[in-house]
C-alpha cells in the first residue's frame, strides 16, 4: 500500500481550528469590556450574527434562495413572548429550546412542502409563508399583540443566578455570546460533515447529486429545518433580551436585511456573518441615524457594486487581494 | 350595489396591477431574471408624470406620454450598462443588484422631491362621477378598467400578430432553440426591457389615485408584484391580465371584510396555488 | 441466452409531436460490453437518460433484474445499481478531485448524511477514494479543484465517480469524448479492469474504442433500434452502412 497521498492528508485536518478562529470570540469578550456602554447594540449584532449564520446553512451551503428566513425567526420569538406572556413561562433556557423546537417544526412542515420547486417560484413561496406568518399575527392580536406586540416581558434569572440587566445589558450580551458560540459549533461541525458536504454538492451541481443516489431533497429539508431552529433561538434570544417583541420580527424588512448581511459579508463561509453583521451594523448605527436617506443611498450602490464586482462579499474581495498578493 | 362596487374597485386596482407588472412578467420569461427594482421604474414615472402635470402644466395624457418615454429610455441605459452584465451571473447576485438598485432609485427620489405622498391633480373630464344607469361610479376607476383591458388586448395582438411578437414568445419557450434561429435576443431584451418599463412608469402614474405614490411604493407593492407574476406564469400576458384581475379584486374584498390581517388569505391562496401549479396559471411546466 | 440485467419494453418517449423513442425492446445481460452507435440526433443519450432515469418516458418500461424500476427516480436508481456518466461533464467544479470521488463513494456506502464525525475523517470512504483515483491515474491532480483541470483529466473523474458506486449496470456517454489520444488508453484499460459481472453500455462515436471494446453493437437511429449484433455482423450490414458507417470501413 503506496503512502497516501497529500490530497487526503489535507482534507484529513481540514476541520481542524485555526488559531485566528480564536479572533471572534476574544473580540467580543474584548468589547464586552471596553464598551459598556453599547452592550444593548452589542447584543443586537450578537443576535444577528447567529440569525445571519443561520441563512448561511441554507443560503451559503445548500444554496436555496430565501427572502422569507425571518419567517423561523419570528417564529422563535413569538413562541418566547407568547410562552411568557400568556403560561407566565420565563425561564429563558427552556424558552430557548422551545423556540428551537417551533421554528424548527415550523422550517421541516415548509421545506417539506416548499422544496419541490425552485427558481422564482421558491422565492416566492418563501416571501408567501412569511408573509402569512406575519399576517396571521396581525389578525391573531389576542395571542400576539397585533401591530403593538408584546411589550414589557420579563424572564427569570438564567441558570437561576443571572438577572437579566435592564441599564446596561451585561447579562444579555454574555448570554447571547454564549448562545452564539454554541450554535457556532454544531453549524460547524455540521459543514465539515458528511451532511454538510453533499449540501456544498447540492449547491455545486444539483444533477450530479442526484446521479450518485443522494436523498436530495430529503438533505434540502433536513437543512431548511435545522436552520429554520437556528434562526428560531436568535429570534427568542432577541426577545429574552430585549423584553419586546412585535410583527417587525417576521418583516420583509427583517429578511431582506439578513440577506443584505450575509452577501455583503461572504455567504457560505461561516465567518461571512460575522463580518457582515458587525460591518453593516455599525455602518448603520454611527450612519443612518445622522442621513437616513443618505445611509440607503450608500448602502443601496454598494449593494450593486458587490453584485457586479466583488464576488462573495468582503471574505470574497479578501481572498482575491490575497491571492493576488501570493501571485506577486 | 355594494358587491358592484366592490368589484369594480378591485378590477381598478387590479387594471393598474397589471399594467405595472405585466412588464416584469415578460422580462423574467424572456431573460429568467430575477429584476426586483420594477417597481422602482413605476415610481420613478409615477413621479415624472405628478411632477411634470404639476410644473410643467402638462396635460395628463401627455404627462403619460412623457412619463412612458423617460423611464423607457433610462431603462435602456440601465439595461445595457449593468443588467446585461448579470445575465448569467447567480440568482444571488440578481436579487443583491436589484435591491441595491431600488434603494438608489428610492434615495433619490426621497433627496429630490421629499418622503411625503404625492397626488395626481385628474384633468376635469376623469374627475367625478359616471352614471352607468344601475350605478354612479368614479369615472377614473371605470376609465382606468376600460384602458387596462384595451392594453391587454393591444399586448396580446402583438404578440400574436407581429413578428416581434412572434419572436418574443418563441425566445420566451425557448431561447436557445430561437438564438440558434437567427432571433437576436440580447437586442429583444432591450426593446421588451424598455417597453415593461415604460409600460410600469404609466401605471404608476395612472394608479397614483389608487395604490398611492411615495418613495416606498416600489418595497410596498414588491410582493403584490411578483404574486402576480408568478401566479400568472412567466411571460403570459394573459396570465398576468387574470392573475392581476384577481389579485386585486382580492384585496379589496379583503380589505374591507378583514382589516386586520384579512391580505393573509391572498398570501395562503397564492401558496396553495403555486404548490398546485409552479408554472401559474398559463407558463409551461418544467420551467 | 443469460437473464437479462436491464431490459426496456416497448419503451417511447415523445416531446410534443417529436417522437424520440419508439417503441425500443432492448436487453442487456450481466457481463454484456456493449455499445449502443447511431447518428447524431438518433436518441441515443435520450435512451440513456430513459435508463437512469433522468427522463420519464411517454410510454413502455424498463426493468432492472426483473424489477419494474420505470416509475423510480434518478437518484433511487442509483441505489438499484444503475450508474452513469454524463456527455457533458457534471461534476462539483469548485471541489477538489478527491472530494468530488468521496461524495459519490460517501453516498454509496451510505454515509453521505453522517453529521458529527468530519468526511475528511472517514477513512474507508476517502481510502476507496484514493483507490479509485490510482486506478485512473489522477493522483497528481487530486488535491485540485476540478475547474482548474484540463476537460479530458475532468472526463476520467466523471469515470472515476461512476465507477465509486459499484454499479450492476454502467452506462457511458461518450467516455473518451474530449479525452486526447495520448491518454486514451488510461480509459481502455479502466474499462477493460471492470469486474465481469457487471453490465456496461458505452455510447461512442470513436468506432476504433467500439470495435475494441464491444462483444455486441446496437444500432439506434431515428428513436428505434435498427440493428443489433456481433461487430462483424454489424460492419457487414446493409442499412447499417448505408444510414451510419458510409465508407469509413471500406478504407
Amino acid at each position: 500500500m503506496s503512502a497516501p497521498l497529500p490530497a487526503v492528508r489535507e482534507l484529513a485536518v481540514r476541520h481542524r481550528l485555526q488559531w485566528w478562529e480564536a479572533l471572534p470570540w476574544a473580540a467580543g469578550l474584548a468589547a464586552f469590556v471596553a464598551f459598556p456602554n453599547y452592550l444593548a447594540f452589542g447584543t443586537q449584532v450578537l443576535v444577528t450574527i447567529l440569525f445571519a449564520l443561520s441563512l448561511d446553512l441554507v443560503l451559503g451551503y445548500a444554496g436555496i434562495v430565501t427572502l422569507g428566513h425571518a419567517a423561523f425567526f419570528g417564529a422563535g420569538a413569538y413562541t418566547v413572548g407568547m410562552l411568557a406572556a400568556h403560561l407566565g413561562w420565563t425561564e429563558p433556557l427552556s424558552g430557548l429550546l422551545a423556540a428551537a423546537l417551533v421554528a424548527g417544526a415550523v422550517g421541516l412542515l415548509s421545506g417539506w412542502v416548499l422544496l419541490r420547486t425552485h427558481g422564482l417560484t421558491l422565492l416566492m413561496l418563501t416571501l408567501c409563508t412569511m408573509a402569512l406568518l406575519e399576517q396571521a399575527a396581525n389578525m391573531f392580536s389576542s395571542w400576539t399583540g397585533g401591530f403593538d406586540g408584546m411589550p414589557s416581558l420579563s424572564f427569570k434569572p438564567i441558570l437561576g443566578a443571572f438577572d437579566f440587566d435592564v441599564l446596561f445589558f451585561r447579562t444579555q450580551y454574555l448570554y447571547a455570546l454564549a448562545v452564539l458560540l454554541l450554535c457556532f459549533v454544531l453549524v460547524r461541525v455540521l459543514v465539515f460533515s458528511p451532511f454538510g458536504r453533499s449540501l456544498t454538492g447540492i449547491r455545486e451541481n444539483l444533477l450530479r447529486m442526484h446521479a450518485v443516489g443522494a436523498p436530495v431533497r430529503a438533505r434540502q429539508v433536513l437543512a431548511y429545518a435545522i436552520s429554520a431552529a437556528l434562526a428560531g433561538v436568535a429570534g427568542a434570544v432577541f426577545v429574552q433580551a430585549t423584553g419586546y417583541v412585535n410583527l417587525a420580527v417576521l418583516g420583509l424588512e427583517r429578511a431582506a436585511g439578513v440577506l443584505i448581511i450575509l452577501i455583503l459579508g461572504g455567504y457560505g463561509r461561516l465567518y461571512g456573518a460575522f463580518v457582515g453583521a458587525i460591518v453593516y451594523m455599525v455602518l448603520e448605527h454611527t450612519l443612518s441615524k445622522a442621513y437616513p436617506t443618505a445611509w440607503q443611498l450608500g448602502l443601496g450602490l454598494t449593494l450593486m457594486l458587490v453584485a457586479l464586482y466583488a464576488h462573495n462579499g468582503i471574505l470574497g474581495l479578501g481572498d482575491a487581494v490575497r491571492r493576488r498578493w501570493s501571485a506577486r | 350595489m355594494d358587491l358592484i362596487s366592490t368589484l369594480l374597485g378591485g378590477l381598478a386596482s387590479g387594471m393598474v396591477l397589471f399594467i405595472v407588472s405585466v412588464g416584469l412578467s415578460v422580462t423574467m420569461g424572456l431573460m429568467g431574471f430575477v429584476n426586483l427594482a420594477h417597481g422602482g421604474f413605476a415610481m420613478l414615472g409615477g413621479y415624472a408624470i405628478v411632477l411634470s402635470m404639476r410644473h410643467w402644466g402638462l396635460s395628463f395624457p401627455a404627462a403619460l406620454a412623457l412619463g412612458f418615454a423617460a423611464v423607457a429610455a433610462l431603462s435602456v441605459v440601465l439595461e445595457r450598462a449593468l443588467y446585461a452584465r448579470l445575465y448569467r451571473a447567480s440568482e444571488l447576485d440578481q436579487v443583491l443588484f436589484t435591491i441595491g438598485l431600488v434603494f438608489v432609485m428610492i434615495a433619490t427620489v426621497t433627496l429630490a422631491v421629499g418622503p411625503e405622498s404625492q397626488r395626481v391633480l385628474l384633468p376635469a373630464w376623469l374627475d367625478g362621477q359616471t352614471d352607468l344607469g344601475f350605478l354612479r361610479y368614479r369615472s377614473y376607476s371605470l376609465a382606468l378598467i376600460a384602458c387596462g383591458t384595451l392594453l391587454m388586448l393591444a399586448l396580446w395582438l402583438g404578440f400574436e400578430r407581429t413578428r416581434i411578437g412572434a419572436r418574443i414568445r418563441a425566445a420566451v419557450d425557448n431561447r436557445r432553440m430561437a438564438e440558434s434561429l437567427g432571433v437576436d435576443v440580447g437586442r429583444l431584451f432591450t426593446f421588451t426591457f424598455a417597453l415593461g418599463s415604460g409600460l410600469a412608469a404609466v401605471g404608476g402614474g395612472l394608479g397614483a389615485e389608487i395604490l398611492g405614490l411615495d418613495p416606498q411604493y416600489p418595497l410596498r407593492y414588491l410582493a403584490y408584484f411578483l404574486i402576480v407574476v408568478a401566479v400568472g406564469g412567466l411571460g403570459r400576458v394573459t396570465g398576468v391580465f387574470f392573475a392581476a384581475l384577481l389579485i386585486g379584486v382580492l384585496d379589496f374584498v379583503l380589505k374591507v371584510e378583514f382589516p386586520k390581517g384579512g391580505t393573509m388569505f391572498i398570501y395562503a391562496l397564492t401558496l396553495a396555488f403555486l404548490l398546485a401549479r409552479p408554472q401559474g396559471m398559463f407558463g409551461k411546466r418544467g420551467a | 441466452m443469460s437473464a437479462a440485467l436491464l431490459e426496456t419494453h416497448a419503451l417511447c418517449k415523445s416531446f410534443g409531436a417529436l417522437e424520440v423513442a419508439r417503441s425500443i425492446d432492448f436487453r442487456l445481460e450481466a457481463g454484456a460490453r456493449r455499445a449502443l452507435i447511431g447518428p447524431n440526433g438518433a436518441g441515443k443519450t435520450t435512451f440513456v437518460n430513459l435508463l437512469s432515469g433522468v427522463l420519464q418516458p411517454s410510454g413502455g418500461r424498463v426493468l432492472l433484474a426483473g424489477e419494474d424500476v420505470t416509475r423510480l427516480a434518478q437518484a433511487t436508481r442509483v441505489k438499484r445499481g444503475i450508474a452513469r456518466t454524463f456527455q457533458i461533464n457534471q461534476l462539483f467544479r469548485g471541489l477538489t478531485v478527491l472530494e468530488n470521488v468521496c461524495i459519490a463513494v460517501a453516498e454509496r456506502l451510505g454515509a453521505g448524511g453522517g453529521m458529527w464525525r468530519p468526511a475528511g475523517r472517514r477513512t474507508e470512504v476517502v481510502e476507496e477514494a484514493t483507490r479509485l483515483i490510482r486506478r485512473l491515474r489522477l493522483e497528481a491532480d487530486a488535491g485540485r479543484r476540478v475547474a482548474e483541470l484540463p476537460y479530458g483529466r475532468q472526463r476520467l473523474v466523471e469515470i472515476a465517480i461512476a465507477l465509486g458506486l459499484h454499479p450492476r449496470v454502467l452506462l457511458l456517454d461518450e467516455p473518451a469524448a474530449g479525452i486526447p489520444s495520448a491518454e486514451s488508453h488510461v480509459l481502455l484499460e479502466a474499462i477493460a479492469s471492470l469486474p465481469q459481472d457487471i453490465a456496461v453500455l458505452i455510447i461512442e462515436h470513436d468506432m476504433d474504442l467500439v470495435f475494441r471494446f464491444a462483444q455486441r453493437i446496437t444500432v439506434l437511429v431515428s428513436g428505434a433500434i435498427l440493428a443489433e449484433g456481433s461487430p462483424a455482423e454489424i460492419a457487414a450490414n446493409r442499412e447499417v452502412r448505408a444510414v451510419y458507417l458510409g465508407s469509413a470501413l471500406d478504407a
